[in-house]
């Protein structure tokens, strides 16, 4: 009888859930999956139950941990630190310790200074009920991601959960060193509802989903340079995203910013009069604009890099 | 507090301080001669992304000019602003440029203070303010994540629970005192004695390396764990490797 009780005997990788959607996995899934199996080592684990010190002042349930997963692992091999959001637990917002757990590891990451951090984005922005503790930890993290980041470290966001990227988490996603994201990855500050609470549905009706998705969606943020990498909706591609903007991701320095505010001023004057993305995506060369919407990943793909070079050089 | 007696008092040696559309530009003379730039917002406008492109362009010019020079920005903004444009071109990325600036600014010598003296909110004050290394406040200042009637709706909760609420913790409502309380705000100023003093008190303090909000709002109670969940977090990852 042969018993195999070695590593090498298990598959590198859970290949049927590597196919899994990004979108519907959870928060753990997401991070089981991209990293290497049985490589990842969390920080402050469920176990702990260090939960929320504010919800309860509001009758509200609260999870072991809350929304957040922090720890280490290894992607490819690559020693990497990771933070996952969950996006189905309030939301995905920050509060005290959900922001905090995310302080705490880009800290870390500046002062060891060779080791790559994930951010799996899955966010409406600040929690309401904790709102000037979310606030301050998004102004903490950002703050911590940029010393990294100058440090020499490489902060690669992924976007694609079910929450979007909104808020502070948009803010935060701006500061990593280079983004993947999905069609289903929605960045953006204010959100639908925000927009024409306080501007009126004239200025945007946040119930025509097309229009959303348009102006907030991954299509459009590849398109104008929002995101390096445009994935499909599966563990694997995100995976692969990760693994290449690891390798590419700019540092920070006074030349990078200088470049970022050409480019942010260049976007200003060349679609700043646009009212709609599929404006945008005219000007850019494109002779469909209204077919971008359906196009599946690998024809997106092939006229996103037709129509604008991915920027790696100036974020 | 008006922005014409706050920029009397923190610089009776005279200013070069204008404001265009509702955007602060200029510089200051300190005490002992030296200059500040300063930056800012005035009169409630929004920060969509023509301002905060402005605003970050001056920040980069100052790094630009060499030297140290400490950089002022002066604080009375709306919030972000939401517009459908603003969204289109990425309002994120303008944002998160303009914090980017002024947190390099800082990595790079230049003394970097916030001073709120009006409004502010949400992405607005995440940019700005928040990405100063050290935040001072004026009286009278109103600092918001979001206001009442509208965390109301979404928490659907009343504005009276809330209110209620908001008596046994600074954590979500509104005001100075709260977010003092949570870390946010290093200094209340008085605005009865010279502002310039009190800047200058600020400029002779020792530069902190690290951001020691989250160790504030331990201290004053406004956040009980963030600052000892972020060192866990810390002593674990660097133990892992």
């Amino acid at each position: 009888m042969i018993i195999i009780a070695s590593d090498k005997a298990l598959p590198p990788n859970n290949t049927s859930a590597s196919t899994d959607s990004w979108y519907e996995s959870s928060a753990r899934q997401r991070v089981e999956n991209l990293l290497d199996a049985n490589s990842f080592n969390e920080f402050i684990g469920p176990e702990l139950r260090e939960t929320s010190p504010h919800l309860p002042l509001f009758d509200l349930p609260e999870q072991f941990d809350d929304g957040m997963i922090v720890g280490y692992g290894r992607l490819d091999g690559i020693p990497v630190l990771v933070a996952a959001q969950e996006g189905r637990f309030m939301g995905g917002a920050f509060g005290e310790i959900h922001g905090a757990k995310l302080t705490g590891l880009l800290r870390a990451a500046r002062d060891i200074a060779w080791l790559p951090v994930l951010i799996l984005f899955d966010t409406g922005g600040v929690r309401l009920q904790e709102a000037n503790a979310g606030e301050l930890a998004i102004a903490e993290i950002m703050r911590a991601l940029i010393e990294a980041r100058f440090a020499g470290i490489p902060v690669v966001g992924l976007v694609g959960g079910r929450a979007g990227c909104y808020g502070g988490g948009g803010l935060i996603a701006g500061c990593c060193s280079a983004l993947a994201v999905s069609e289903q990855g929605r960045i953006s500050v204010s959100g639908p509802e925000v927009i024409e609470t306080n501007r009126g549905l004239e200025e945007f009706d946040s119930k025509d989903r097309a229009l959303v998705w348009r102006t907030m969606g991954g299509k459009h943020r590849r398109l104008i340079g929002g995101a390096e990498v445009f994935a499909d909706d599966t563990v694997a591609s995100f995976r692969d995203a990760a693994r290449f903007l690891i390798k590419h991701a700019p540092s920070m320095s006074l030349e990078m910013l200088e470049a970022e505010q050409f480019r942010l001023t260049q976007r200003i004057e060349q679609f700043g009069t646009c009212a709609d993305a599929a404006d945008i995506w005219r000007s850019l060369g494109a002779t469909k604009p209204q077919s971008i919407p359906a196009l599946p990943h690998p024809d997106f793909v092939a006229l996103a890099n037709d129509l604008q070079e991915p920027h790696y050089v100036a974020r | 507090m008006l922005l014409d007696k706050i920029l009397e008092s923190l610089f009776p040696s005279g200013h070069t301080v204008l404001v265009a559309c509702g955007l602060i530009f200029g510089r200051g003379a300190l005490a002992d001669g030296d200059s500040i730039a300063v930056i800012g917002v005035d009169g409630r406008i929004p920060i969509g992304v023509d301002e905060a492109a402005l605003l970050s362009g001056h920040v980069l010019d100052v790094i630009k000019s060499g030297g140290n020079e400490p950089i002022l920005i002066l604080i009375d903004s709306d919030s972000q602003r939401m517009s459908k444009r603003d969204e289109l071109l990425g309002l994120n990325e303008f944002l998160a440029h303009l914090a980017k600036c002024l947190i390099l600014a800082n990595k790079l010598g230049h003394r970097t203070i916030g001073l709120l003296y009006g409004h502010t909110a949400a992405g607005a004050f995440i940019a700005t303010a928040l990405a100063t290394q050290t935040l001072l406040a004026l009286p009278g200042a109103e600092p918001a994540v979001m206001d009442l009637p509208s965390m109301s709706r979404v928490t659907k909760l009343s504005i009276e629970v809330l209110q209620e609420k908001a008596k046994s913790t600074p954590v979500f409502a509104p005001g100075l005192d709260n977010l003092a309380q949570t870390g946010a705000v290093a200094i209340t100023l008085d605005p009865d004695r010279s502002l310039a003093h009190q800047l200058t008190s600020v400029l002779s303090q020792p530069v902190e390396r690290e951001d020691s909000r989250d160790k504030l709002g331990k201290e004053r109670n406004g956040r009980p764990k963030a600052a000892d969940i972020a060192k866990r977090v810390y002593e674990l990852a660097r133990a892992s490797v």
